[in-house]
């Protein structure tokens, strides 16, 4: 349904895109998982049409994007962390006037922002003006203006930036349930975890490059799945514990100096917490906290790339977008 | 057919406007209070030591008001535009299928609607404080017309200028280091006969001038007089100009 082929783009010295490909399939959601700066809105905005990149192609539903733009605009809806709303109108007006301009009849307008209104748990607030909305709020009504049409392909741009925790899970149930109901989705994210609840697919990129793709799972064992993670309570013995955490795993630790973090990438649970604090222990190392938890993209970044995410992006995504 | 979606989708646009100025009636200051402080200030303030041959200042006054009023309205069709461009409102409707030009052309007629209810309330102060034109209902209607084509046609001068200017401030700033000078610059409020040969020379020969005395014209004696045929070619080619400029120019702002 979506197809990208060496899309290149540059910003006068920022080389935003370099030969970025994509594709996903019909019904399927892709999470494009990467750091601020990577390339991510770049991308969504050549295939959502509003950007002409420098090279290369895209395809959306089987239309290209720069040859047929208005015929793509009538196969997509777009949403994302810029939500883009009519502050001055209520809701409803805001919906009503995308079904307008989608060219649905009146009362189809007014009985799909209805519908909509109902199914985001916006009723309450339909007819005060978006200004005085919440940022959740704000997002549940940018992503119903996005299905307003019932567009086959969907994009979203972190549709969860900046929102509470609430507001993040009530975002994830509704992109949920859209691809249970056979839209296609690509969605953008900074967060590993939001990929991996709602995508069936995840394409990492960086520096306006495809680095890695499959699914959660893939990625994850590509990464090293689980971490062992201790919080060094002195700095001066970061490097006996990583030497000692090396040892346990046979893996590269990730140090991070300022937080006083270490991790190693650990195959088994099995023993491991006792045999760690016992290693630590013996190398004089003392622990203020240890536990497992999962990779963080930075992480997937250090597997993946060799070296921390976003390190020699020479612009932020905003200059980029 | 693109011409039925293109008013369809203009007139959504022109909805959205009106529906702005419904919530934020400040938007019609300018074409409200401002002109009728404008009238009582010029018709108490200079119209005692003004004379003009033939006729009362404020009979002279009302077309250089109207016209004034109207021109400022029509470069503010840019700042609107320039705070739509602002906020992300103009990336929404590039994703949907409607006709981009359509933004623009709501804008345009909206301003158009605002002009018209500028000339209303200012024909309405004007009867109130002794302007009584002679032309009769045919001039009248005449130089409303003259008056809402060149409106239009700064409009979408207005248009450029908003998709060219980065900001709504830069712009308004811009507007107003350029409209005054023209309006006072004219026969707008006073005849230019006392003005230096050299400013003369520039002020009977610029558009507001001629725009001006065509309006003067058709409303206190209802004929066109000498510049009304200059007055409709600077009308016509500003937006002549002014209209594909002005498109060329928010495709280049919103494409990049």
């Amino acid at each position: 349904m979506i197809v990208a082929e060496g899309l290149e783009k540059r910003f006068g010295t920022t080389h935003a895109l370099r030969g970025l490909d994509l594709d996903v399939a019909e019904g399927t959601i892709l999470g494009l998982l990467g750091p601020n700066g990577a390339g991510k809105t770049t991308a969504v905005r050549i295939l959502t049409t509003l950007l002409r990149p420098d090279a290369g192609r895209a395809e959306v539903a089987g239309l290209d994007v720069l040859k047929h733009p208005s015929e793509v605009r009538r196969k997509i809806g777009v949403a994302g962390q810029n939500a883009t709303l009519d502050e001055v109108l209520t809701g409803r007006e805001n919906l009503e006037m995308i079904g307008r301009l989608f060219r649905l009849p009146a009362a189809d307008a007014r009985s799909r922002a209805n519908g909509l209104l109902g199914r985001f748990s916006l009723e309450e607030i339909a007819d005060r003006i978006t200004k005085t909305y919440s940022g959740g709020e704000r997002r549940r009504l940018d992503l119903a203006g996005a299905l307003v049409a019932e567009p086959p392909v969907l994009f979203l741009d972190e549709p969860t930036t900046g929102l509470d925790p609430r507001g993040r899970l009530s975002m994830w149930d509704l992109i949920g349930d859209l691809a249970k109901g056979g839209t296609t989705v690509l969605m953008t994210t900074q967060y590993l975890e939001e990929a991996d609840l709602l995508a069936d697919d995840i394409a990492v990129i960086d520096h306006g490059k495809l680095i890695a793709r499959g699914t959660a799972l893939e990625l994850k064992q590509q990464t090293g799945g689980e971490r062992l993670e201790i919080l060094v309570t002195n700095g001066d013995q970061m490097a006996a514990a990583a030497a000692a955490l090396a040892a346990l795993s046979g893996e590269k630790p990730y140090v991070d100096e300022a937080a006083r973090h270490v991790s190693v990438p650990v195959s088994s649970h099995g023993g491991m917490l006792t045999r760690a604090v016992r290693e630590l222990d013996a190398a004089g190392v003392e622990v203020d906290d240890i536990g497992f938890r999962r990779p963080t993209l930075d992480e997937v970044f250090l597997a993946l790339t060799g070296k921390p995410a976003g390190e020699e992006t020479s612009a932020p995504e905003e200059l980029a977008s | 057919m693109t011409l039925r979606w293109w008013i369809a989708d203009s007139l959504e646009m022109v909805k959205r406007n009106l529906r702005h100025i419904r919530r934020t009636p400040e938007l019609l200051i300018d074409v409200t209070l401002q002109p009728i402080m404008f009238v009582i200030l010029f018709r108490f303030v200079f119209g005692g030591a003004i004379p003009i041959e033939g006729t009362t200042y404020v009979n002279y006054l009302m077309a250089g008001i109207f016209v004034q009023t109207i021109a400022f309205a029509g470069m503010y069709t840019g700042v609107l535009l320039a705070n739509d461009l602002k906020n992300g409102m103009i990336d929404r409707f590039r994703s949907l299928p409607m006709l981009q030009s359509s933004v623009l052309t709501g804008r345009t007629l909206t301003d158009l609607l605002r002009a018209m209810l500028a000339v209303t309330v200012m024909t309405i102060v004007g009867f109130l404080v002794g302007f009584r034109p002679e032309g009769g209902i045919s001039g009248a209607l005449l130089a409303v017309g003259v008056m809402l084509t060149f409106g239009f046609a700064l409009s979408w001068f207005g248009v450029a200028m908003g998709a060219l200017v980065r900001t709504p401030e830069a712009l308004q700033g811009l507007m107003f280091m350029t409209v005054f000078p023209l309006t006072f610059a004219s026969s707008a409020f006073v005849p230019t006969n006392t003005m230096p040969s050299w400013l003369q020379f520039f002020a009977e020969r610029q558009p507001l001038t001629l725009v001006t005395n065509t309006v003067r014209s058709l409303m206190l004696d209802g004929s066109g007089g000498p510049d009304a045929i200059a007055a409709l070619i600077w009308s016509v080619g500003l937006l002549l100009a002014f209209f594909p400029l002005g498109l060329w120019a928010y495709r280049r702002r919103t494409s990049q």
